[in-house]
């Protein structure tokens, strides 16, 4: 058999962390294999691994055959392994022109014939070009790629990465930023480029896109392939090996909440260029759960809640009058908060102690005439403390130097000493253990029971029957499926979210 | 050696390096006071003592300006042009115009104001790196000073553009800014300890100085928790420039005409207080009383070199070799991570 590149037993551990338990993965030549996985599955490791960027992995890799060391990006270019990754922006060198990106690395690399003017690279950029059947003009090859528009970056990228015809070709989600007809056009040079003979591994989280594009269907969850199929693709199936199916005791034991009366209403909200806008009204006295695959847009619709996205709906209503925050400072004040997704990055302070963490949005609450009370604030962190049980000395504790379940509660806890009206948690379990978990969750639940609205944002089935009453489902940009969970089930849910248009 | 030993040799060298981020700052500035007050009689002297306060108090209020940049994760380079244009203003009121002591200082703190503002707008609005728009609008500073004065400095009874004499000069009043002793203490030293004060109160005891340094430590973190982080940055700089242009008003009331060269020197020392500010006690973040004592520090070691009869461009390798050395404190041997410098 033909393999282009096979992966034996590969593994990869982070401290005592092990994010790839021996995975065995082969990519023919002139396939496309298409690599599924979760957040936190293992898929960016292994694409690093496979772009030299881990040296020190366990297992081999086998190019055409013989065992390839990948011990930089550089030699793992030159053993025939290209990789295109998701951010293009950081792969184009900006004021240089098309044709110099395009042979950047044999500019680089001072390869003959690569000096000089820009009309001397001309004759073999347009070759390059040509192969793919990509039609650029000369005029386009000299322009600078600074004036490229995100879908040419994309295909200037990948152009340049079979320049020298490579034996495997990763991309790492190469259509994320890009409209329906642009894709349409990636997928074409994607498909010659497979005819010609490339092994592709294509990383998407679009399974329309795997659907259409991909021959052969890998599924990886904690580190280990979970299954494996040829097209056509039986989706449930796959969906299921990848967000798991091990029910457990996850499954909500609460009684069910139904609220009746829309407290925060959103109406034409458009996310992507290629998603449609859609209305959605969220409901005091229930837990909103909203679940979705990286890239379905629930990020961005929690923060067009918050006034903080750059999605803006057209209109927006809380408690029925005009709610249209253009800053989080007018959203909190209405009593709508938000818990960001990534909470080292968007809610922690190097440094800062749990009392200072908590405080924040409400230095009014602890200030005295000019001065902040200490005591007060004091107060403020311990309450947090009791509340959601953070394992800590005490508020003075920096929060950078609690277990992420402990931070997830500080910054979650933080949010009930003000007044929420509306709550929305983006991925509040990410990083968290089962114990703060069910803190949060029940902390999410007792407070939709006393009446406020709760949206409660996530990529995992699990959590998702554990804290919500109502479950909406997002694809690609929009909703999908808005029910009650007693109406429904994880197999349902599931389908919804692989429902391949 | 046993795996003990080596253990205990581990914890004391960490020990070791704990306490010289903390404490290492404040032991080279009392080895080096020792060492002045020691070898040389003239340190010994109160009147020395204090002549080093007062020519340290311009430098110290500028670099507590700065310090206000450094919190929001910016930095000021204008402030030494400030200053500068802070001493053209006031002679020119002064002399020129004959107008009083009093209002003269207002037109250079307000001078100060309008460059804090536009500063602000380049760089919070117009979204110009801090360090590229405060270069720029310092040339802009130094220039454009020089405008109504036909590039000359202004001192009383100098011939007019008319050719007639200039009718004002320096008011008694505005030279006992520099000169007016409170009790023993010089007034611009009770300034720099007032003003000192008033910085460190608003940087740690209120809302204002709590948002700045939430703004300086994760912008984005900071605007998803409500702040207008626009607001604070902007802020800064206005404050930036008011501090400027009282060390400015010090400097005119101290040289009593309006050099036009004034000022030029401060940017790099008032930058270099605030950056050695912030390695005292190991804190790692700027600071008031840790510029406070940078400014100290740098005012000990530039006096005692002087009277131990070093030439003048030692005091230059002396600054650097200082702020080298603090800064490898907050970086170097620091296990927290020091974070001040923009990102430019």
């Amino acid at each position: 058999m033909n393999n282009s590149v096979e992966m034996k037993d590969i593994s990869k551990s982070f401290g005592s962390n092990l994010v790839l338990r021996g995975v065995n993965l082969s990519v023919p030549a002139g396939k496309v294999t298409a690599l599924l996985g979760a957040n936190g599955a293992g898929k960016s490791t292994l694409i690093k691994i496979l772009s030299g960027l881990y040296p020190d992995h366990g297992g081999s890799v086998l190019v055409n055959g013989s065992v390839a060391t990948l011990d930089s990006p550089g030699t793992a270019k030159s053993q025939g392994i290209q990789t295109v990754h998701q951010r293009v922006d950081e792969a184009v060198v900006p004021g240089l022109s098309v044709a110099e990106n395009l042979l950047f690395e044999k500019i680089a690399t001072r390869e003959k014939g690569t000096s000089g003017s820009l009309a001397k690279l001309l004759p073999e950029a347009r070759k390059v070009a040509a192969a793919l059947s990509l039609d650029w003009s000369d005029k386009f090859l000299r322009k600078d790629v600074y004036e490229l528009d995100i879908a040419d970056q994309q295909l200037l990228t990948l152009a340049r990465a079979v320049v020298d015809k490579p034996s495997l070709l990763v991309l790492d989600e190469p259509t994320s930023a890009l409209s329906a007809s642009e894709v349409d056009n990636l997928m074409a040079v994607v498909r010659s480029l497979r005819d010609q003979g490339v092994g592709i591994l294509y990383v998407s989280h679009r399974l329309s896109e795997v659907d259409a594009l991909a021959d052969h269907l890998v599924v990886l969850r904690d580190g280990v392939i979970r299954g494996e199929q040829d097209a056509p693709f039986a989706w449930n199936e796959a969906l299921t090996q990848m967000l798991g199916d091990d029910a457990g005791d996850s499954a909500s034991s609460a009684k069910e909440q139904r609220g009746s009366e829309d407290i925060l209403t959103i109406s034409g909200l458009k996310l992507f260029p290629r998603s449609a806008p859609f209305d959605l009204a969220i409901r005091s006295g229930e837990v909103t759960g909203v679940i979705g695959l990286l890239g379905a847009g629930k990020s961005e619709t929690a923060e067009a809640m918050f006034g903080a996205g750059k999605s803006k709906p057209e209109n927006m209503t809380l408690h029925n009058s005009e709610f249209k925050p253009t800053h989080p400072a007018k959203a909190i004040k209405r009593g709508v908060y938000l818990v960001p997704e990534d909470r080292a990055k968007l809610s922690m302070f190097a440094d800062w102690s749990i009392q200072r963490t908590v405080t924040l949005p409400f230095l009014d609450q602890i200030t005295r005439g000019f001065t902040l009370d200490n005591s007060r604030e004091k107060k403020m962190g311990s309450d947090v403390i009791a509340e959601l049980g953070v394992v800590a000395e005490g508020p003075a504790q920096p929060v950078d130097s609690l277990s992420g379940g402990n931070q997830q509660k500080v910054v979650v806890g933080r949010w009930l000493q003000g007044d929420p009206q509306v709550l929305v948690l983006d991925e509040p379990f990410r990083g968290v253990d089962i114990g703060a978990r069910r803190t949060i969750s029940a902390k999410a639940r007792s407070l939709a029971s006393q009446g406020r609205g709760v949206v409660v944002f996530t990529s995992e089935v699990d959590e998702l029957l554990e804290v919500a009453d109502r479950v909406i489902v997002m694809v690609d940009g929009e909703p999908r499926m808005d029910t009650y969970l007693s109406e429904t089930n994880r197999e349902e849910i599931v389908n919804t979210m692989s429902e391949v248009m | 050696m046993s795996q003990v030993a080596q253990r205990v040799q581990e914890s004391m060298r960490v020990r070791m390096q704990d306490w010289l981020v903390r404490y290492g700052f404040i032991a080279v500035t009392v080895i080096l006071f020792t060492w002045f007050i020691l070898s040389e009689e003239t340190f010994r002297q109160p009147s020395t003592l204090f002549s080093m306060l007062k020519f340290t108090s311009v430098v110290a209020i500028v670099g507590l300006g700065v310090t206000f940049t450094m919190v929001v994760g910016g930095l000021d380079l204008s402030v030494g042009s400030v200053a500068g244009l802070g001493v053209t203003v006031s002679a020119m009121m002064m002399v020129i115009y004959n107008l009083t002591g009093l209002f003269s200082g207002a037109m250079v703190l307000v001078a100060g104001a309008v460059v804090g503002i536009v500063n602000a707008i380049l760089i919070v609005w117009m979204k110009i790196p801090d360090l590229l728009a405060t270069l720029g609008m310092m040339f802009i500073i130094m220039g454009l000073k020089l405008l109504p004065v036909d590039g000359q400095s202004v001192s009383s009874k100098m011939i007019l553009r008319d050719g007639t004499v200039a009718p004002g000069r320096f008011t008694d009043g505005f030279l006992q800014i520099d000169r007016l002793m409170i009790g023993i203490v010089p007034l611009p030293v009770v300034l720099w300890i007032v003003l000192t004060f008033i910085a460190w109160f608003m940087l740690t005891r209120t809302r204002y100085g709590r948002i700045m340094y939430a703004v300086g430590a994760n912008p984005e973190a900071a605007r998803l928790a409500g702040i207008r982080v626009e607001w604070y940055r902007a802020s800064a700089y206005v404050i930036s420039g008011l501090f400027a242009a009282i060390g400015g008003m010090i400097l005119s009331s101290r040289i009593g005409q309006g050099d036009i060269s004034a000022g030029n020197s401060l940017l790099l020392d008032a930058v270099a207080v605030a950056l050695v500010g912030t390695s005292v006690l190991g804190i790692g973040k700027p600071n008031a009383w840790g510029t406070a004592l940078g400014a100290l520090l740098i005012g000990i070691v530039i006096t005692g070199l002087t009277i131990k009869g070093f030439p003048y461009y030692a005091q230059d390798i002396a600054k650097g070799l200082v702020l080298v050395v603090a800064l490898t404190f907050s970086f170097t041997l620091s296990r927290k991570k020091a974070r001040f410098v923009p990102a430019t």
